[in-house]
């Protein structure tokens, strides 16, 4: 991550209703202007949305987080990293949502675990540079040496004289002053608040029914949508009937509508009506036909069974190569040769899509619960003919996210909506709406080749068949898909001498997207699941195993780690111990899985132990929350839910053919985080890839069963 | 379209609203408390749990005319500033991630602990097994439940009588 030299037009003195205000933020290169306020804006906050801190003369601090909170707490953690630098106490300042805003924030989608690792130098630095101002300018007032005061809770105090000023008092002057050249950073020995496991800022508004997700967002004159769509996912309306439609009270209208889903459109048809119940009636009395001739009308089994034979008949795309393992593998005696196979699934966040759009001609206001403000901003203005600035974009709390809530077609439907009716639209997608429609993260099917001589390994061959997100977005079909081996440890690439990863290009008209840990969700079964066949084929134990192919003494210390924790060494033979290590957005994380047969000889898992390294890290109760619900989102995948298609349509309506783990699914989770000095990796989804596989090695030690194919049933798998 | 009246969280409401539409959306649109979720629509994920004369229900399989003359919570009348056992356990582990099913899980929560002063966690399972979290916050749920039936225990309180 490159850090920005800070300059004087990074601080604005703005003048707002509440005052002046200390503004911070970073700026992109090319538009580093200043930027007066204006009242408008003002009066919207009290001041300025344009940067991460505002401090007005009152001393009253608002720190505003560019990055959507869906659970993964960056509600806590930008305030945390933040407040540490400026020496504020975090209790007393304000959080607040910014709205989309590339130039002001830089890239604001919430995804890729990104977050904190792509902003937490720059922010520090911003927040250190505020502070040293304060400093300075409460120095020049009592016409003292800046060595001989300090900033603490938000105050900056004169040593020898115990005087203090609070930073309200200083705003007005530090904002004339020149930014420091050279700011020096706390040392992480120091931190007061980063790397402590402080309270969520977010929590006691989610304990009240307080905090405002997508849904509960109001606005004055705001009418409800529901809209039929094609359950086959593509195609065009070829005609409706509305007739009993718009007999049921409430309904105002009745419009065709659209949505782009990447550079392809859907057709709907909204029902408008004065509330959600209304709409729903409204839509049940809807007779739609629909056009979708042009696309295949696909099952699941046609899916999977083509991309076996692809696997078995193609060679693909290389992704990566180094020495020869296809003659390795042509000549031996011996070879593995094995197919894992992963489903289609689906994000199933527990608040399901909705938005709000209010078209005001050449100006259009959306708030909803949106994980990537700044590309929906960028989308609807070059789809509806705005100005990037004409298209406000407001983010509430997410229930939920995984990757779906950064999408544009709902955020685009709801505009469409709202300037075919002329006024202000909540569009209400239903559980079946969420879970039929798509997109979804693609079924893939994984050719695993290897040759194992002398207890190492010879060859190694990864083969994948699955859709591409990228081709949807413009990639270039002759290109192997970037994630064909997200998740893989990159230090087997040196340490395994032959080696091909390829990618089959695979199509199918179902749009497909990233879920959470996107291609690594995947892989990581594939890749880890086939190592472990190696480990045993090579007669190896399987930690000791990884270990001997991952030379790099950071892992080292974390397989260490894993092993101490989890009791490895000292379990029995064959007792139900399986490991399995995935890398995922520059974190890397560990898993024993622990699993016995009751005396139902139904498998049961006994425990799990998760090691995360993500290096510098601001909240260590974040990330083992984040880590125990990336196990139980990857218990439910799988173990117990797919999408399937029978005749181009989802066969998963609501969750009771798309089962979640419940509370008496889950096993005792132990995580436990490295601390070392590495740059900060993500947190919200690398402990996601890994349980899968260490799952399935545990059934395999304890039963001899290898599973290949996800998902399977917990029930049934042993007997 | 008819008069609904009941009360809600203590206070008197007449609601207008057709008497067929689920209580969830009366709730929430007509009476305007938003703390309560709309997941699946067919009681599947207990995120609209409310309670219905001191019971769970899940409002978005009851219908509004059911509540006529009856008496209702939501999660924003469980207790005066967020200060029932369940939700101060909440607070204390850091339960939600998204937080979009906690009005959900806290209801179903506190009437396990009216109930059941001493959950064991086959007690918990069972009455929790109805609340689904897509964020897989479970094992801080059951550590937040034993954490408030502790509390619960120790203030001599048994969670708001209704």
């Amino acid at each position: 991550m490159e850090t920005k030299t800070i300059s004087r037009r990074d601080f604005l003195k703005v003048s707002a209703m509440s005052g002046a205000v200390l503004s911070l933020g970073f700026y992109l290169p090319a538009t580093g202007k200043a930027k007066v306020i204006k009242t408008v804006e003002a009066e919207t906050f009290g001041v300025e949305l344009n940067a991460w801190i505002h401090i007005d003369t009152a001393g009253k601090v608002t720190i505003f987080s560019h990055r959507a909170e869906m659970g993964q707490g960056v509600y806590q953690a930008i305030p945390q990293i933040i407040a540490e630098e400026l020496e504020v106490n975090l209790d007393k300042v304000d959080i607040v949502f910014a709205q989309g805003d590339q130039k002001k924030y830089g890239n604001q989608v919430t995804g890729g675990s990104s977050t904190v690792r792509g902003s937490y130098k720059n922010l520090l630095k911003l927040s250190a540079s505020a502070r040293e101002m304060l400093m300075e300018a409460a120095a020049k007032k009592w016409g003292v040496d800046r060595s001989a005061c300090y900033a603490e809770n938000g105050h900056v105090f004169h040593r020898p004289t115990k005087k203090s000023f609070h930073y309200g008092e200083l705003v007005v002057d530090a904002s004339k002053l020149e930014p420091p050249k050279d700011v020096v950073l706390k040392k992480r020995t120091d931190y007061k608040l980063i790397g402590k496991p402080l309270h969520r800022q977010d929590t006691k508004l989610k304990t009240n029914g307080t905090a405002t997700f997508g849904l509960d967002k109001e606005i004055p004159g705001m009418l409800y949508a529901v809209v039929e769509r094609n359950p086959r996912l593509r195609g065009v309306v070829k005609s409706f009937d509305d007739t009993a439609t718009r007999k049921i009270p409430g309904v105002k209208h009745v419009v065709k509508t659209r949505m782009g889903v990447f550079d392809t459109y859907r057709e709907g048809v909204a029902v408008v009506a004065d509330s959600i119940w209304a709409a729903m009636q409204g839509r049940k009395a809807l007779n739609v036909e629909w056009d979708d001739t042009g696309f295949e009308h696909l099952d699941t089994d046609t899916i999977f069974r083509r991309q076996q034979e692809d696997l078995k008949t193609k060679e693909g795309l290389i992704f990566k190569k180094a020495g020869d393992p296809d003659s390795i593998l042509r000549q031996a005696s011996k070879k593995i040769d094995v197919m894992y196979e992963t489903p289609y699934q689906q994000h199933a966040c527990m608040e399901p899509l909705n938005c709000i759009a209010h078209w005001q001609g050449d100006k259009v206001e959306i708030w909803g619960p949106i994980q990537a403000p700044d590309w929906i901003q960028d989308y609807i203005s070059k789809e509806m003919n705005l100005t990037r600035e004409n298209v406000v974009v407001n983010m509430t709390f997410l229930g939920g996210g995984f990757g779906r809530k950064a999408f544009m077609d709902y955020p685009h439907e709801a505009c469409v909506i709202s300037k075919e009716i002329g006024s202000p639209v909540q569009v209400v997608w239903t559980r079946e709406d969420d879970m039929t429609q798509g997109p979804y993260r693609p079924g893939i099917t994984y050719r695993c080749e290897a040759v194992v001589n002398n207890g190492e390994i010879a060859a190694f061959k990864v083969k994948l068949a699955g859709q591409n997100t990228n081709h949807w977005r413009g990639g270039k079909k002759e290109d192997p898909n970037r994630s064909s081996s997200e998740g893989f440890l990159k230090p087997y690439f040196e340490s395994i001498q032959n080696i091909s990863i390829q990618d089959i290009p695979f199509e199918t008209p179902i749009p497909p997207i990233w879920w959470r840990s996107v291609y690594a969700s995947t892989n990581g079964f594939a890749y880890e699941s086939f190592l472990d066949e190696l480990a045993i084929e090579a007669k190896k134990d399987p930690l000791e195993f990884r270990r001997q192919y991952l030379k790099d003494e950071r892992l080292h210390t974390q397989i260490q780690k894993i092993e101490d924790v989890s009791g490895w060494k000292t379990r029995r033979k064959n007792s139900g111990y399986g490991v399995a290590i995935t890398e995922c957005f520059n974190s890397t994380v560990g898993m024993v899985v622990k699993v016995s047969k009751g005396s139902d000889s139904k498998i049961k898992i006994d425990h799990v132990w998760a090691v995360m390294d993500c290096g510098w890290y601001v909240n260590p109760d974040t990330i083992k929350a984040q880590v125990e619900g990336s196990i139980v989102m990857a218990l439910g995948a799988a173990t117990m839910h797919q999408i399937n298609f029978i005749d181009g349509m989802t066969v998963q309506k609501n969750f009771y053919n798309y089962a979640m783990p419940r509370i008496n699914d889950i096993p005792p989770i132990d995580v436990f985080v490295m601390d070392n000095n590495a740059d900060a990796g993500g947190v919200g989804e690398p402990g996601l890839p890994p349980f899968a596989p260490a799952l399935t090695n545990a059934i395999y030690d304890l039963t001899g069963q290898r599973i290949r194919k996800l998902p399977f049933n917990m029930e049934t798998v042993a007997k | 379209m008819a008069i609904i009246s009941c009360k809600i969280n203590n206070k008197e409401y007449k609601l207008d609203a057709d008497p067929e539409m689920p209580l969830l959306w009366a709730i929430r649109d007509v009476a305007k408390l938003k703390g309560t979720k709309f997941g699946c629509g067919v009681a599947q994920c207990g995120a609209c749990v409310v309670h219905l004369n001191g019971q769970a229900v899940r409002s978005c399989v009851t219908k509004v005319k059911r509540v006529e003359g009856q008496n209702l919570v939501t999660i924003e009348g469980l207790s005066e500033n967020n200060s029932h056992p369940v939700q101060l356990a909440w607070q204390e582990i850091d339960v939600p991630q998204c937080g979009y099913c906690h009005s959900g899980q806290i209801m179903s929560a506190a009437v396990l602990l009216r109930e059941n002063p001493s959950p064991t966690d086959e007690d918990i399972d069972i009455a929790m097994a109805g609340n689904i979290c897509r964020c897989g916050t479970y094992p801080r749920i059951r550590k937040a439940i034993h954490m408030a039936a502790e509390m619960q225990r120790k203030s001599g309180k048994n969670g708001k009588k209704i």
